[in-house]
This record gives structure tokens, C-alpha cells and sequence, in this order.
């Protein structure tokens, strides 16, 4: 039954690519070039390194990992005080009434508008890209984590008085569990929104590394093949990035999973 | 000693207990018994230092309540709700314990020997939800008496259950009031549970502003069966004076 569901789980997936492989092979485009020759040349340009340094290029090393640095970064900044912040506002209802208008209004900017501000701020480099994430991807993980701790069972919270629970026992033992499935909800619109403003701040000027600078500058040479690279890298990324985002869902989240709140 | 005098509690304009006075001496099971919404658990919450306004005077051993009291323990009807369903059985036995400043092993220690003693062994380590309806209460109930309270206050902790189960919880209750001495008070709607429990029965009049209609001793033998105390004369006419003040308007 697992063999079957994995299997039609990728169906489509391998299908798109089969198609996709045999009308760019007919075709013969160089601007839609076949999958197996966008798969070849990523594996030249990244992944034919020698075995010391598990099989990555200089490329690789020299674009991908200041890439995935800036995301984890801006990422983890984010989430630690995207949770922080919500708690504290989700925590008092005063506070979370007069901070909702702020945040839904904050949430309803388009993040990459932000980035020209940072540009200005900061100037180019790697503050600049890493505060573009942090204030995109705060966001979501922020206003879940308040909604969460907003929602705490009130029959919970009593059974914590009645205990005498500390404050930080409260935090520990009852509101971060309990809001635990909205935070990770959050995290997971955080993590897609630091994606795509890792590689947003890459496309601009000033940037001498990163994937989204191989992007424009194989774009600036006519190089389609990497850019497609790039672009099935970047998707390969976010995917293998969420599921393991997942993985730790499932592995905090599972113990409670009857939890209705 | 739990002393009420003049005891009110009202949400805004809405009056929900009307100057209740009572005593409670140490180691007396109180049961009080209303019907639906009359006030039952308002009064238990109040007691409880869960509201922290109210009318009159609360003292418990002299001194006044305001707020959650210490050696206070609370059962809630809700045991699905009111235990963390993220932690163990085990851990959440022990939560109470973490205040004392007990090492953890001992903390364990502790909740597994009071986990034994409400009859609940090879449960420790797995979560309440993974247990029958009857056997979370009985991790509540675990829970309450594992910091050995003077006072435990019970919020209809049995009306959700089936009757068997019920019965047999009532008996551990009836077990552990007679080996711990704590001083309870058992709130319900059961007429025949608050006679067969309790030491005596209070009857609260429907609301709103409920106010005390019955203060009954229950003079019965202190061991008490299922089977044999539920057909006792007295049983059966004690019920019948306690229905009657319920049913009273």
C-alpha cells in the first residue's frame, strides 16, 4: 500500500517531466532546453565536486551555501522572534486588540516592496538580504503564534492556576504546546516567504554570490541552461526545506495530536 | 476548616449566588447537589480563588481567600480538557509536584506511587488520550491528591462517565477520603451519588441567586457498598428529602 501511494504520489510529477523531456527534445529550443539536460548540467555545475567535500563544485559552495546561510539566518531570526513576539502579544488581550490592526497591516504588504527600504537603510550585502527576510517572514509565524497563545483553552489556564504554575512553567508546560500547531502553520508560510526573498535580494545589484546571482548573471550571459538549473534547484530546495520542516512537526505535534484546540 | 460567610458572586447585573454561609470541618465529604445551572460550579470556582471577586467572606484555616489557595487541589468534570494532553500520564501527575522543588526521580517516584494507588499501573508513560474515559479521571484525580491537599474541590467529576465506571470511581473517593482524611467538596446533580458520598449534602436552590434550601447530615455507616448502601431505609428516604428540596421552586 506504501509502494502504491508513493507511487501515485509522483505520477504526475514524473509524467510532466516525461512530457516535458520529449517536446523540448523534439523541438530542440534553447530557451525550453529537455530536463535531463537541465539535471546534467546542474549535476556538472554543483554536484561533480571532489568526495572530501561531498561531491559539491566550487560553485556550489560559492553560491548555494551563502544562499541557504542568508535564508537560515533571516529564517531563524524570524522565528525566534516572531514566536517570542506573538506570545507576549497573544498572551494579553489588550495588547493582541491593539497590535491586530498593526500586524494585519503589516501582513498585507507585499514582502519584496519592503526590500528597496532595507537597500537604502543597509545598503547592499548580506544585512540588507538577511533583514529583507527576517521582516517578510516574520510575519505569518508572529500572528499564528499570537492567535495560538490567544486561544489557549480557558479550562487549561485554570487547571494552571490551580496548580500554581510559574510564569515560564505556564509558557513551558501549557501555552508553547498548546499553540504548537499554529506556530508550526507560521513556520511554514515563514519558511516558503524566506525562499523567495533570499533569492529576491540575490537579484539585485550589489550581490557577488548566491543563487539568485548565478540567476541574473547566467540570465546577463544567455546562459538558459543554468538559469533552468537554478530555478529547479530553488524548487528542489524549498521542497526538501518544508519537508523537513515537517519532519519536526510531526515529531513535536504527533504526542498531542488529539488536541482540538 | 473551609468557613463561607455571606457569600455572593455575581457576572455584571446577573446575581448567581445569594449569601451563602456554611462550614465545612476537616475531613467532612460535602456534596452539593442543584440542578443544572444553578450556581454549583460558580460557588466551587469562588472557593477555589478561581474568581477573584466576590461578596462576603471565604477564610480556609483563617485565612481569607484570595486567590488559589495553597494545599487547595480542584477535579474538573472535563478531564479530556483539563489535563495536558502533550505530556505523559506520568508528567502530568508530577506537574503539581514541580513547585515543591522535589529532584526530578522523586518527582517521578511520587507520581507513580500515587498513580498505583487510584489504580492506574503500566500507564505511566503513555498520554492521557490514549486512555478510557474513566481512567483519565482517574490520572485527574491522581493529579489533585499527588501534592496530599487539605481541601480538594470536585466539579461533577463523574457526571461524563458511564455508570459502572462511575461507581467504581465513587468507591477509590470513598477509599481515599477514608485513608487521606482531606476535607472535600463534591459538586453534582446526582441526587443518589451526593447521599451515597457524601457525610452530608447541601442542596442549592435554582438560579438565579441560588442560596442554600438544604443542609442535611448524612447518617449512614461509613463504609459504604454499591449494592448494600443503596438499599438501606435510610438511603432511600434521605434521597427522597434531598430530591424534594431540588425539586422545590
Amino acid at each position: 500500500m506504501a509502494v502504491r501511494h508513493a507511487l501515485l504520489r509522483w505520477t504526475v510529477l514524473v509524467l510532466a517531466v516525461v512530457v516535458w523531456q520529449l517536446v523540448a527534445g523534439a523541438h530542440g529550443s534553447v530557451y525550453f532546453p529537455p530536463p535531463v539536460e537541465i539535471a546534467g548540467h546542474a549535476l556538472d555545475l554543483w554536484f561533480s565536486g571532489p568526495a572530501r567535500h561531498v561531491f559539491l563544485t566550487e560553485a556550489a559552495v560559492g553560491d548555494i551555501l551563502p544562499s541557504l546561510g542568508r535564508m537560515a539566518a533571516g529564517f531563524g531570526i524570524a522565528a525566534v522572534a516572531g514566536i517570542a513576539l506573538g506570545v507576549a502579544i497573544g498572551r494579553s488581550r489588550r495588547v493582541y486588540a491593539l497590535c491586530d490592526p498593526v500586524l494585519q497591516f503589516a501582513r498585507a504588504v507585499p514582502p519584496p516592496a519592503l526590500v528597496p527600504v532595507f537597500v537604502v537603510i543597509l545598503d547592499f550585502g548580506t544585512p540588507m538580504q538577511i533583514a529583507s527576510i527576517v521582516f517578510s517572514a516574520i510575519w505569518p509565524v508572529l500572528i499564528n503564534t499570537a492567535e495560538g497563545a490567544r486561544d489557549t483553552d480557558p479550562l487549561r489556564i485554570e487547571v494552571a492556576a490551580v496548580l500554581r504554575l510559574t510564569p515560564v512553567e505556564r509558557l513551558r508546560f501549557l501555552i508553547l504546546p498548546s499553540a504548537l500547531p499554529r506556530i508550526f502553520a507560521g513556520l511554514r508560510l515563514s519558511l516558503s516567504l524566506s525562499l523567495i526573498l533570499m533569492v529576491f535580494s540575490e537579484l539585485l545589484p550589489g550581490t557577488a554570490n548566491g543563487i539568485g546571482f548565478t540567476l541574473t548573471d547566467a540570465q546577463s550571459r544567455s546562459d538558459l541552461l543554468t538559469v533552468w538549473s537554478a530555478l529547479v534547484l530553488l524548487g528542489a530546495l524549498g521542497y526538501l526545506l518544508n519537508t523537513g520542516l515537517l519532519a519536526v512537526e510531526k515529531r513535536l505535534i504527533g504526542k498531542g495530536r488529539t488536541t482540538t484546540v | 476548616m473551609l468557613r463561607l460567610d455571606e457569600v455572593g458572586q455575581h457576572y455584571g447585573d446577573h446575581q448567581v449566588l445569594h449569601d451563602i454561609t456554611l462550614t465545612v470541618p476537616d475531613g467532612q465529604l460535602l456534596c452539593v447537589v442543584g440542578p443544572s445551572g444553578c450556581g454549583k460550579s460558580t460557588l466551587l470556582r469562588t472557593v477555589a480563588g478561581l474568581l477573584p471577586t466576590y461578596d462576603g467572606t471565604i477564610t480556609l484555616d483563617g485565612t481569607p481567600v484570595r486567590g488559589v489557595p495553597d494545599n487547595l487541589a480542584v477535579v474538573f468534570q472535563d478531564y479530556a480538557r483539563s489535563l495536558y494532553p502533550w505530556l505523559t500520564v506520568r508528567e502530568n501527575v508530577a506537574l503539581p509536584l514541580r513547585r515543591r522543588g522535589l529532584p526530578r526521580n522523586e518527582r517521578r517516584a511520587e507520581a507513580d506511587r500515587i498513580l498505583a494507588r487510584v489504580g492506574l499501573t503500566d500507564t505511566a508513560r503513555r498520554h492521557p488520550w490514549q486512555l478510557s474515559g474513566g481512567m483519565q479521571q482517574r490520572v485527574a484525580i491522581a493529579r489533585a491528591l499527588v501534592c496530599r491537599p487539605s481541601l480538594l474541590l470536585m466539579d461533577e467529576p463523574f457526571g461524563s462517565l458511564d455508570a459502572q465506571t462511575r461507581e467504581d470511581l465513587e468507591d477509590l473517593l470513598l477509599e481515599v477520603h477514608r485513608t487521606d482524611g482531606a476535607t472535600i467538596v463534591f459538586v453534582t446533580h446526582d441526587i443518589d451519588e451526593s447521599v451515597y458520598l457524601g457525610d452530608r449534602v447541601v442542596v442549592l436552590s435554582p438560579g438565579p441567586a441560588a442560596k442554600i434550601v438544604l443542609d442535611l447530615p448524612v447518617e449512614l455507616p461509613d463504609t459504604r457498598d454499591q449494592i448494600t448502601t443503596r438499599g438501606l431505609t435510610e438511603f432511600v428516604t434521605l434521597r427522597s428529602e434531598v430530591g424534594r428540596a431540588v425539586r422545590k421552586r
